[in-house]
């Protein structure tokens, strides 16, 4: 009876997140084309798509599967190059936009999913802050390997080098003459055609959170979480440890990947610099202000905190500085015992992971 | 003759990531919690002692121990500040505050210095030129090995011979505990905090030095670099801290001096990973097996 | 668990949505604005290079550039010499005056194109950026669809104006800097050893290595060491110095920013390693670092199009101001951006703007009569403009002596 009254409870938050979203969606798109929305919220719409995307599936690794990972961009930066890759390879082949922005996302998972299994093979061995650090640093070596990648496109098809002497340049790829330059090294991809759309962003968070809330409230899902509160009663009776981290951290991957391509899909210049350290932790911290495990606390959060240092432009130099100290503030009010009893937050003991 | 002046590069270079690792380890080992600021600590360490010699003209020495003084009071505060009513919070809780602490020095730092980078004047200018020139060491690069080498035996002795470092070895193996012997566990890591920010003081002078340059984002990307050295090293243990800085800054030079310049990080991090999976808590970490 | 998260959240939304608000209100009200009177007095007063035209009114120029982070000292530089450029467009009292806003980019692309919007909900009429090459890709696919007008101070790549015919330049191409050293090195220095070290995570410093590797294949210069770093690693040098130096090169070309050069100059001498180094325009601003031992850049050799020692009575005046307002001598990059507002203002008198035309208008307006105009700025005497948004300006090659640019 117990059991039945708290899947019922979960369910019901499950669809109020599907709700809310397509809510969202809606009141969104009429306030756009109903010309209340100014530019600059237009245009963080896509961005908000994919660190929505990030944040959940980091959300998996993180809250649901409860390993630490410091390295959740360099999925999103493979994804996002070869979704431009393949969007920009297919351009002549495919000419409709929408069907090549679903190749592309497409490629961006299928290929973060095959990272994803190359890096969770070692990284899941580990435990705590050792793999932390080992996420942390795959997410360094993809960002450099990305940096020597030299792809082009003529009508024989992709042509591709990896420079590491650091001596080739675009040039050395042999192209015929109407070929053109998809990724330049460390220059990144420049001319991208822009694929992405708020509505393209809409079904992506949609498919993720139906992939995500299915994955969790399934057999695998509690499995994982079983992971999760105890790894050695967990094994104890049964649970295959290492098979469901993988699909936890591979599931993660792909989605991130996904979004990588969106993202890719949505500026008409990408760098590999750009998926650094510093976003993934970006998006672990929408994650643990979303709550840990929560994740429609992870959609606002995302939403929120990506707003949050655009409208901080009126500070202008002073906004990082703003929003640092927001941050700090907001991690002491929410764990800090005094503060919590002091506003009337009673914590229910439990679920302190 | 290059490879000596690559493996002294690289030396040079590891014990600058070792001091800093050596910072991240205490308090690692001590409060169990990531300090992701501690590299920002170096960066004011750095903009300290440079106002403390150009603006007051101060001598190196009273530079460095000015800027030991600032940021012992700067680690005690932020330490009370923000990392001390998060005690007994989840880890990440603590690990996203010290991110945001870190952001807001660099930003701090932009604020009261501004992104120009400055140019350091190194504390020992000289080089040491041997073989007729061929091979030539700077100053500074032996003063970095022997500082290193120095903080290491004295913070070995310390944590050892001490009340204040038996106490401090004490917390890190079980608070509870040391607690309950009449050990003042909140003073015992303000002090941990006071020492890693002190050392963090003489590794900023010593990086600036070597770099003979310093902007805001200076501490980033080697506090990423000693945070891998302690991990390598096996996180909470001092001769691992010391060992890791110096084997990560070899292992740089090297693999940027005969494998490729493009992938030197990607080297470091790829032996990091491998070392990592045979040992699993680093090279000299203890590899604690789980109860049930 | 969940209660106080969403009460955190539901604060800070019903916070940012009342921030949005306002300021959606106060762009509202700043379009609303008529704009400021056309039927000012003509351009009486206008100075003798500004070509004659007819505009009139009060445009809405924007700035995007990196105001904090790494890069923050560019964009920070190069909105500072726009400044001084529009407070003193604004005192002429030509009948043209500029309102100028900028925002920070982080020298990111998505964080440009949101500081791009940001700007457009303001009312920008003309871009005064971005100032750095990723960033500036990003905009210029924003700005085409757009049809609004931009003109870069310094994002020197070819990415930035190719394919778009309203992105233009104040900086040389990347192209023309690596051909131009090339060229300029077998002229004048034939038989160097040539190592080159550059930074090769960054378009502008790969993009010139590129084609001076390119045209020094040409003109037949040896090239015997190459070194690479990125932004984490740019502050060791010792390897790729001792490459160089075992390897013999007599002459080491810098494609870089002047940061790292100066961190290259300093560990080169602790090396006792003394050969020839040549930079290009990033070089430009090492002299003026504070503390900087001058001493260390005797007889660096660079190319550039601006000199803060320069003796015209423009460069001192505006060196002046500058360090007046800002407590430093200008780099480079402030010239190119007091140059890009210039420019603009040129643009729009040959165009016959006025501050009532919309940004499209506008655009349209500049972009017939940019080929056909000839400014005189900080940056180079005469400078013209291809339609394809590139520059025209004769690079200046200077040699560093007793810490002042002297020509060779």
């Amino acid at each position: 009876m117990k059991k039945l009254k708290s899947l019922k409870t979960t369910t019901k938050v499950d669809f109020a997140t599907y709700f809310g979203v397509i809510a969202a969606f809606i009141v969104v798109s009429l306030l756009k084309s109903g010309g209340f929305l100014n530019r600059s919220l237009t245009g963080m719409l896509v961005p908000i798509c994919c660190y929505i995307v990030m944040a959940v599936s980091l959300n998996l690794t993180v809250g649901i599967l409860g390993e630490l990972s410091l390295g959740h961009a360099g999925f999103m930066s493979v994804g996002a190059f070869s979704g431009v890759i393949a969007a920009m390879s297919l351009q002549s082949a495919i000419p409709s936009g929408w069907v090549r922005l679903v190749v592309a996302i497409a490629a961006g998972a299928a290929f973060a999913a095959l990272a994803g299994f190359i890096v969770g093979v070692p990284v899941l061995r580990l435990r705590g802050d050792y793999l932390a650090i080992v996420t942390l640093a795959f997410g360094e070596i993809i960002k450099e390997l990305i940096n020597c990648l030299l792809v082009g496109v003529d009508e024989k098809g992709l042509h591709m080098a990896f420079n590491i002497s650091g001596t080739l340049t675009i040039d050395d790829l042999g192209m015929g003459p109407g070929g053109t330059a998809i990724i330049k090294g460390a220059q990144g991809a420049t001319g991208t055609e822009k694929l992405a759309s708020f509505g393209a962003g809409f079904i992506l968070v949609m498919l993720t959170l139906v992939i995500v809330l299915n994955l969790v409230r399934s057999r695998t899902g509690r499995a994982v979480m079983a992971i999760r509160d105890n790894r050695i009663a967990a094994e104890s009776i049964g649970v295959n440890v290492t098979k469901y981290k993988m699909i936890a951290f591979i599931t993660s991957a792909a989605l991130a990947g996904a979004a990588g391509a969106l993202y890719g899909l949505n500026y008409s210049s990408l760098a590999a610099s750009k998926f650094d350290f510093n976003t993934s932790i970006l998006v672990l911290v929408y994650v643990v202000l979303g709550g840990l495990g929560n994740i429609w606390g992870s959609i606002i959060a995302a939403a929120v905190l990506y707003i949050l240092p655009e409208a901080l432009r009126q500070f202008s130099d002073y906004r990082m500085l703003v929003y640092a100290i927001v941050l700090i503030l907001v991690m002491l009010a929410t764990n800090n015992p005094t503060i919590k009893t002091f506003l009337g937050w009673k914590s229910k003991g439990k679920e302190a992971a | 003759m290059e490879f000596l002046s690559y493996l002294i590069s690289g030396i040079s270079l590891g014990s600058i990531y070792a001091i800093i690792a050596l910072g991240y380890t205490m308090v690692y080992g001590i409060a169990k919690m990531l300090n992701f600021a501690h590299g920002d600590v170096i960066m004011i360490g750095g903009y300290v002692s440079l106002v403390a010699m150009t603006s007051l003209g101060l001598p190196p020495i009273a530079a460095v121990l000015l800027a030991m003084a600032v940021c012992t009071v700067l680690g005690i505060l932020i330490e009370g500040l923000a990392y001390k009513p998060l005690r007994g919070a989840p880890s990440l809780a603590v690990l996203i505050t010290a991110i945001g602490v870190s952001y807001f020095l660099q930003n701090a730092a932009l604020q009261i210095w501004g992104a120009n980078p400055r140019v350091y004047a190194s504390v020992a200018p000289d080089t040491l030129k041997l073989f007729d020139g061929q091979l030539s060491i700077p100053y500074v690069s032996l003063l970095t090995v022997a500082a290193c080498v120095v903080i290491m035996i004295a913070l070995t002795l310390f944590t050892g011979k001490t009340k204040m470092g038996k106490a401090m070895r004490a917390c890190s193996e079980d608070k509870g505990a040391a607690q309950l012997m009449g050990i003042d566990v909140n003073r015992t890591i303000s002090m941990t905090f006071a020492i890693g920010s002190a050392l963090a003081a003489v590794a900023g002078v010593l990086l600036c030095s070597y770099n003979s340059t310093l902007m805001p984002t200076t501490g980033s990307m080697p506090g990423i670099k000693a945070f891998t050295a302690a991990v390598f090293g096996g996180i909470g243990s001092i001769p691992g801290a010391f060992l890791g800085g110096l084997l990560l800054g070899v292992i740089e030079a090297m693999a940027k001096a005969y494998i490729s310049m493009q992938l030197a990080n990607s080297i470091v991090f790829a032996v990091l990973i491998i070392v990592l999976l045979v040992r699993p808590a680093g090279l000299l970490g203890k590899y604690v097996p789980e109860k049930v | 668990m969940m209660k106080k998260f969403f009460g955190i959240l539901l604060a800070l939304a019903m916070v940012l949505s009342l921030a949005a608000c306002g300021g959606s209100g106060g762009d509202k009200t700043a379009n609303d604005n008529p704009p400021a009177s056309t039927d000012a007095p003509a351009n009486n007063n206008a100075p003798a290079d500004a070509p004659s035209g007819s505009a009139s009114g009060t445009f809405k120029l924007g700035g995007v550039g990196p105001l904090t982070g790494d890069a923050a000292i560019y964009g920070n530089a190069a909105m500072n010499g726009a400044k001084i450029a529009v407070d003193e467009i604004n005192a002429l009292g030509s009948g043209v005056t500029f309102e100028f806003q900028a925002e920070d980019d982080v020298a990111d692309g998505e964080t440009s194109v949101n500081a791009y919007n940001t700007l457009m909900d303001w009312g920008m009429q003309v871009l005064v950026g971005p100032v750095t090459t990723g960033a500036a890709i990003a905009v210029s696919a924003e700005i085409y669809n757009d049809r609004v007008f931009a003109l870069t101070p310094s994002a020197s790549s070819t990415d930035v104006i190719s394919g778009k015919d309203n992105m233009f330049q104040v900086c040389f191409t990347d192209p023309n800097q690596g051909v131009g050293s090339a060229d300029y090195i077998s002229q004048n220095m034939s038989g160097a050893k040539v190592g080159i070290i550059y930074r090769n995570d960054d378009a502008y410093s790969q993009g010139i290595r590129d084609t001076f590797v390119a045209e020094a294949g040409k003109v037949g210069l040896e090239i015997v060491s190459e070194g690479t770093f990125t932004k984490d690693t740019q502050s060791d040098f010792s390897v790729q110095l001792t490459d160089a130096k075992s390897k013999g090169a007599d002459l080491i070309f810098l494609p870089t920013y002047y940061q790292p050069n100066a961190v290259i100059l300093n560990q080169a001498k602790g090396m006792g390693y003394a050969p020839t180094f040549f930079g290009v325009d990033g070089m430009d601003g090492i002299l003026t670092m504070e503390n900087f031992d001058t001493s260390l850049a005797e007889g660096v050799m660079l190319l550039t199009p601006f000199s803060a020692d320069a003796a015209d009575e423009r460069t001192k005046s505006f060196v002046a101001k500058y360090n007046e307002l800002h407590g430093e001598t200008p780099n480079q990059f402030a010239a190119d951006g007091y140059d890009a507002v210039y420019i603009i203002y040129a643009a729009l008198q040959a165009a016959g703007c006025t501050g009532d035309m919309s940004a499209e208008e506008i655009c349209e307006a500049i972009v017939a009569v940019m080929p056909t105009i000839s400014v005189d700025g900080l940056t180079g005497q005469g400078m013209t403009w291809a339609e394809t948004g590139e520059v025209s300006k004769a690079p200046m090659a200077v040699v560093i002596k007793d810490g002042v640019y002297v020509t060779p």
